[in-house]
């Protein structure tokens, strides 16, 4: 069910694109306000959605320890797994973003027969999570080619280094390739792992589904459209110096690709996708375990009801007395 | 035990099934064996805790106000927007999985809705629902689900299915941890008067005797007192135990199980000997009874309103630190909670050793420092005799209680006094141990024995690493340092691993240490018979 609704939703979003751009003459629409629209609401939308999060407070520090404490001196306390300085959350943080070192540890637990609990290293999840976000990066920079002019040097390096074994024409980049399988992956393992498909929900195959339909117009526009790259740069630039032209000869496939690029942008805010940000302000993981060290202010702190001494001795007294126990008021 | 619980073979026939209507549809059987009683009225009273009356889980109708939606929905945005973690929680889980067989009562019992993401999920579809662009305009399409008297009913099931116990967060790429979200989520339904029996008894006991069993100061008194006749009869030493000193150094403070339940109470025989053996200036505090704090698994604010007391006796008794005993959650409290909840602690000064001069700079600021990483100490300058084979019997492995684990990461200071006061030490596998650590099964207030059916299940993964040094290396002891392991584990282990027995890392230290103007010993601290002494010399 979910399924099918996502995939019908990108499918809907492609058909009425080529619509627009074949047939209905919307070139203008999908060519210049959509993008700027997006471009808006993905801006508008993510500022305001890591607003919202800082403007909640941390009122606790509660880092999860994943390794040695600091306390005793001859005891080698783990400097990233529980970090207690500046420098070892920076390192624990970059890690965690750049390398996903948390979802590295995974393990498979399964429970055979005797009852028997086994658990095996599972670094698919690892694997195939790092292979999209790094060739979905690459690809992102490679755009930049579009926009500028004369194209860096680093850029057509990067561009070089991804279409390094030379096949084809136009040259294949490895990325177009790492992506199109990660996603597939990462969507299959949805469909055919039954725990993920428990848990899964349209909004994470609608993310997989479009992403792969950016992947494959964009395949298809850079392998098989044989689009003049001058154009796509003249409306890329326009678009940037705010100055939108629309040239001709751009192609369907194209504003296919602009189009689920800008539903993308526009659909970002509003959605998971926000892990992106949410993996920078998650107090389990960028905050020192210095908790016993340095005393941690809770911005909302109130007083509360206590049962103070005396009412306690108040309501023991005799007792205590009676006992031989030392109190306060006789 | 109760004559509904299965045999161990059934017990481990575990299958996932999930509900061919997924998630989303909010209907639970309330299982005999799979839930814990309500909270009697009387307890909410005592605590001004909203809608005290009597109800229980498996009536039709649970008695709730009115507007209780209206209430939990209020609870949630203040919530929100008092704390980053749950906002964050609320907004970044992908789905990934990866948390989904980390936990133990789903890898125990198979149901879907124990994965980690699949609990968090009850609740955040009601943000969705309520709290979302998306989930508003798209309703269950954008996984929202709207609040109703079902998804309470399922709430109160499952969050009282996790103990709290973060081994989910340890393997999320955001570090989500279900267990802010449960602890939110109970918050939420105690807002409307869903309390358990076995987390609301102990709170006002706490509140008012300052222990979590109710002890009344003379009680308190007797049992310490008779601890030292006991600890005299097996070492011919009198030790002191002076209780409420005033001008004392240092504060003592541990679970009120260590004086009252057993196998706890072997490891209280061990702290009172080494505290005499080493000339301690301390003192026990029968106000400050209890170093646990059932708050945690209840509210915030109940966390704060038990452990005042701590710092409060500290003053008042004008000691200069405190020394907190064996027990997991306290721990969790004063590490993470009190220094921001009941500090500043000015008025003490930073912990120092006053045997080896050690200064405790780590806990420059809360003041307290945890007893493993005292006596380690000691251990390591040579200041305590110590004849290891006096543990000989005990063939020990160790287990990682959650809080120590995955809220501080004292981790090196117990194996190192393990390793020094017993010679026979072996490790469950990596990936039950450390940060990885296996939950008892009954923590954050699920210790109960009405909940036996998934106390056993959420204890398996747990038993089932016992079970392997069991066999692969004759492991007879389980150690561990928190009180409630002490008293789950036990029969955890009696149902799982038959012939392991669960003590304490201070039991050891006592075995082990070797006395001033002791007799010889013919037991152990249990009272267990040594075999005949000319046989241990020849080995
Ligand atoms: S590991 Fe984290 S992101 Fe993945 S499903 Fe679990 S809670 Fe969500
Ligand atoms: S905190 Fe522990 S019990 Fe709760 S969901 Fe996570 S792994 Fe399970």
């Amino acid at each position: 069910m979910s399924i099918l609704v996502s995939l019908f939703a990108v499918i809907a979003l492609v058909v009425l694109s080529i619509a627009g751009a074949s047939v209905l003459g919307w070139q203008y629409i999908l060519g210049v306000v959509l993008p700027y629209a997006a471009m808006a609401t993905f801006v508008i939308g993510v500022v305001y959605r890591v607003i919202r999060w800082a403007r909640s407070p941390v009122p606790f520090r509660i880092p999860t320890t994943c390794g040695q404490q600091k306390s005793l001196s001859w005891i080698k306390s783990s400097r990233l797994d529980n970090p207690h300085t500046l420098a070892g959350v920076i390192g624990r943080m970059v890690l965690e973003v750049l390398f996903f070192r948390s979802l590295f540890r995974n393990t498979r637990a399964e429970l055979r027969s005797g009852p028997r609990l086994v658990y095996g290293p599972d670094k698919w999840l690892w694997a195939g999570g790092l292979a999209f976000h790094w060739s979905f990066l690459i690809i992102f920079i490679r755009h930049f080619k579009y926009f500028v002019e004369p194209v860096p040097s680093w850029i057509l390096g990067l561009q070089g280094l991804d279409g390094f074994f030379q096949v084809g024409l136009p040259v294949l980049l490895l990325t177009d390739l790492i992506i199109l399988t990660a996603l597939s992956f990462l969507l299959l393992r949805r469909v055919f792992d039954p725990k993920l498909r428990y848990m899964s929900l349209p909004a994470d195959y609608f993310a997989l589904f479009l992403l792969l339909a950016i992947a494959l117009s964009g395949v298809y526009v850079r392998y098989f459209g044989k689009i003049d790259i001058s154009n796509v740069k003249e409306l890329a630039t326009g678009l940037l110096s705010l100055h939108p032209v629309l040239p001709d000869g751009v192609g369907t496939a194209f504003y296919v690709h602009l189009f689920l690029v800008s539903a993308l942008l526009a659909y970002f805010p509003f959605s998971k996708l926000m892990h992106m940000g949410g993996v920078f302000l998650s107090p389990t993981r960028n905050l020192a375990n210095t908790n016993r060290r340095r005393r941690h202010v809770n911005p909302w702190d109130y007083p509360v009801a206590v049962h103070t001494y005396d009412e306690y001795e108040d309501e023991f007294r005799d007792r205590m007395k009676d006992a031989g126990m030392p109190v306060e008021r006789e | 035990m109760s004559e509904h619980k299965p045999k161990p073979e059934e017990l481990a026939q575990v299958e996932f099934a999930p509900s061919p209507r997924g998630w989303m549809d909010p209907t639970v059987e309330f299982r005999k064996g799979t839930w814990c009683y309500s909270a009697v009225p009387e307890t909410l009273e005592y605590l001004g805790l909203p809608n005290p009356r009597r109800w229980q889980p498996t009536d039709h109708d649970w008695k709730l106000p009115d507007n209780w939606r209206e209430i939990i929905v209020h609870g949630l945005r203040e919530r929100l927007r008092k704390y980053r973690s749950l906002q964050v929680f609320m907004d970044t889980c992908v789905r990934c999985g990866a948390c989904a067989d980390k936990c133990h009562f789903f890898i125990g019992s198979g149901d879907p809705k124990n994965m980690p993401v699949v609990r968090a999920e009850l609740l955040r579809s009601v943000y969705r629902n309520d709290f979302t662009t998306a989930g508003r305009i798209l309703g269950k399409l954008a996984g929202g689900r709207e609040l109703t008297i079902d998804v309470l009913k399922e709430w109160f099931y499952y969050f009282y299915q996790c103990t709290e116990c973060r081994r989910c967060s340890v393997f999320c790429p955001y570090g989500i941890d279900t267990a802010e979200i449960t602890m939110m989520a109970r918050e939420l339904m105690s807002l409307v008067g869903l309390n358990i029996e076995w987390i609301c008894t102990p709170m006002s006991n706490c509140y008012r005797t300052g222990n979590h069993l109710g002890v009344q100061p003379h009680g308190f008194k007797d049992s310490i007192e008779f601890a030292v006749d006991e600890l005299e009869e097996i070492t011919g030493v009198r030790v002191n135990a002076p209780i409420n000193r005033k001008g004392a150094e240092i504060l003592f403070i541990t679970p009120s199980a260590d004086y009252f339940a057993s196998p706890h109470y072997y490891t209280l025989l061990g702290y009172l000997a080494l505290f005499h053996e080493i000339g301690l200036d301390y003192t026990w505090s029968s106000y400050a009874s209890e170093g646990g704090n059932f708050g945690l698994f209840h509210s915030a604010e109940m966390v704060k309103r038990l452990n005042a007391k701590m710092y409060a006796e500290a003053r008042r008794l004008g000691v200069k630190w405190i020394l907190g005993g064996e027990c997991g959650h306290m721990w969790r409290v004063i590490h993470q909670y009190m220094g921001t909840m009941n500090g500043p602690a000015d008025f003490l000064e930073v912990p120092r050793s006053p045997i080896t001069g050690t200064e405790f700079v780590h806990a420059a600021s809360t003041k307290m420092v945890h007893i493993s990483e005292f006596t380690a100490d000691l251990i390591k300058h040579g200041r305590l005799k110590l004849d290891p084979s006096r543990n000989d019997h005990w063939r020990t492995t160790f287990h990682d209680s959650c809080n120590p684990a995955r809220a501080m990461g004292l981790l090196e200071e117990p194996r190192y006094i393990i390793k020094s006061v017993c010679n026979h030490f072996f490790e469950m596998p990596e990936n039950t141990i450390r940060e990885q650590t296996f939950c008892c099964g009954s923590g954050a207030g699920l210790g109960t024995d009405e909940n036996m059916e998934m106390r056993l299940r959420g204890g398996l993964p747990r038993a089932n690493a016992v079970q392997f040094v069991h066999d692969r290396h004759d492991v007879n002891l389980l150690l561990c340092m928190c009180a409630i392991d002490k008293a789950t584990l036990t029969p955890l282990l009696e149902y799982w691993v038959p012939g392991v027995d669960v003590g304490g890392v201070h039991e050891m230290v006592g075995n082990a240490l070797v006395m001033k103007g002791e007799k010889e010993r013919t037991t152990d601290l249990r009272g267990q018979p040594y075999p005949a002494k000319e046989d241990s010399r020849n080995v």
